[in-house]
């Protein structure tokens, strides 16, 4: 273990540090759409996607070779600059939490890349090309997809439903949300969780302490697995409302129809080698089941804040990556811890905050909107 | 850089083809199921057998599907 610097222990708590921010980010896609229908119970919801992400983890063999997917230049990353990429995309990742916004945790991860890449190794480490295929495409196409594979799928589970009996219809799909939702979080679990074991495994290449064509070690994904695992047992409630009931109201037709869109989905790009985002994927479907049912309504304020924040998240989470790549880069150890300790305060900050209006599995359901302030009665109006 | 059109319209032509499919037999699963639970709720229903086939066909079709869908997402399967 002698080949584990200062620097690398830090990257690799930062490392699982991220991914923690990035299980509870995402226990939506699987779960706000079950949890808002009853499909349900909140705290049994989570702890299902939370195992399932653990078991996940355990399943995926293929890890990420490339801490980017080509997105920036791999030669050119040093262990530095992968944790001032890490230090954005966590804030990133919060600050849209305290909103309630889902935003895409692939995006904060490659944002922060970016921007730390750019700063640290020069413009030329950055592919843009490659951020166009790799990102902007499947961020375009992938909710466009999935919100018309729902709606017309909800258009016919309504339709063939309408003249049954109401009771047996609403518990049919319920119980069919059960099997839909899990297997959005095993997928969930395959993907993200090996983002992370990939970041962590290279590191320690790039370290020496591991050979250059080593997979994982056991503990890397054992820890990647879990801090992904209790991310999502913690659940982003927050998230889970504004996609279960700020979206649309959505009822267990309409939701067995989402996360049905969504699996094949996220199943069929990642079967053609597309990467693509479970969260713009999952929240497309939403759209598109809520459009798929009459008299429905959709509350296109607030899927227009969530579209605000996908576009913004790439070039927020790169400021900060940059902004702590500079950082590292002029002020060695000292830098790094600076960056450390600043970011945790920062995150620190941002979690009291969410206490003054805290959501969580009691509550999820009672409103469809997460407010900042505290929901004082007079002060609703000016709440903004 | 080229954008590879016909892999993007396959996952689109495929995934709605899949999901609409899907959740039509399930919906028609449901159907049958709700017939079943109305054929019970009064006395000489005579429905109820062929609504229990239909939603066991249905649901058991679904249930192919899911475990492909698991097949897919396990890669010590492939």
């Amino acid at each position: 273990m002698d080949h584990i610097t200062f620097l690398v222990a830090v990257v690799i708590v930062t490392a699982l540090a991220f991914d923690f921010t990035n299980g509870f980010h995402d226990t939506a896609n699987a779960m706000a759409t079950s949890i808002a229908t009853g499909a349900l119970k909140p705290r049994t919801a989570v702890l299902i996607s939370g195992v399932l992400n653990v078991v996940g983890a355990f399943l995926s063999t293929e890890v990420a070779k490339t801490i980017s997917g080509g997105i920036v230049d791999d030669t050119l990353v040093t262990p530095g600059m992968i944790f001032a990429g890490l230090v954005g995309a966590i804030l990133w990742n919060l600050l849209t939490w305290l909103v309630g916004l889902p935003s895409s945790s692939s995006h904060a991860l490659f944002g922060g890349l970016i921007g730390a890449v750019w700063v640290g190794a020069g413009s030329s480490g950055v592919h843009f090309d490659k951020v166009v295929e790799k990102v902007l495409i499947p961020a375009v196409a992938s909710p466009l997809v999935a919100g018309v594979a729902a709606l017309i799928a909800t258009y016919f589970a309504y339709k063939l439903t309408a003249r049954a009996r109401k009771e047996s219809v609403t518990k049919g799909f319920r119980l069919g949300q059960i099997a839909s939702a899990s297997l959005v979080s095993l997928a969930h679990g395959t993907n993200d969780a090996q983002k992370t074991m990939g970041v962590i495994t290279l590191t320690l290449i790039s370290a020496g302490a591991l050979g250059h064509d080593d997979g994982p070690p056991v503990w890397v994904v054992a820890a990647a697995g879990l801090a992904i695992g209790l991310g999502t047992y913690l659940g982003g409630w927050r998230i889970i409302r504004t996609m279960g009931k700020g979206l649309t109201e959505i009822q267990s037709p309409q939701g067995f129809a989402a996360e049905t869109a969504s699996t094949t989905v996220i199943l069929t790009s990642a079967h053609l080698g597309f990467a693509l985002s479970t969260t713009q994927v999952a929240s497309g479907s939403i759209l598109g089941a809520g459009l798929g049912r009459r008299l429905a309504e959709v509350r296109w304020g607030v899927a227009g804040r969530m579209v605000v924040a996908w576009l913004i998240t790439l070039p927020a989470a790169a400021l900060v990556g940059g902004l702590s790549a500079s950082a590292v880069k002029h002020g060695g150890d000292f830098g790094t811890v600076v960056v450390a300790l600043v970011g945790a305060a920062v995150a620190a900050g941002i979690v009291l905050v969410s206490r003054r209006n805290p959501v969580g599995a009691h509550n999820v359901n009672d409103a469809h909107e997460v407010t900042v302030r505290s929901t004082a009665p007079t002060s609703v109006g000016t709440a903004a | 850089m080229s954008i590879d059109w016909t892999a993007l319209g396959q996952v689109a032509a495929v995934s709605i083809g899949v999901t609409v499919a899907v959740v039509v037999v399930f919906a028609l699963g449901v159907l049958g199921l709700a017939r079943y639970e109305g054929a019970r709720s009064v006395p000489e229903g005579g429905t109820s057998a062929a609504g229990v086939a239909q939603a066991g066909v249905c649901f058991l079709a679904c249930a192919g599907v899911v475990a492909y869908g698991i097949y897919l997402i396990v890669p010590q399967f492939h």
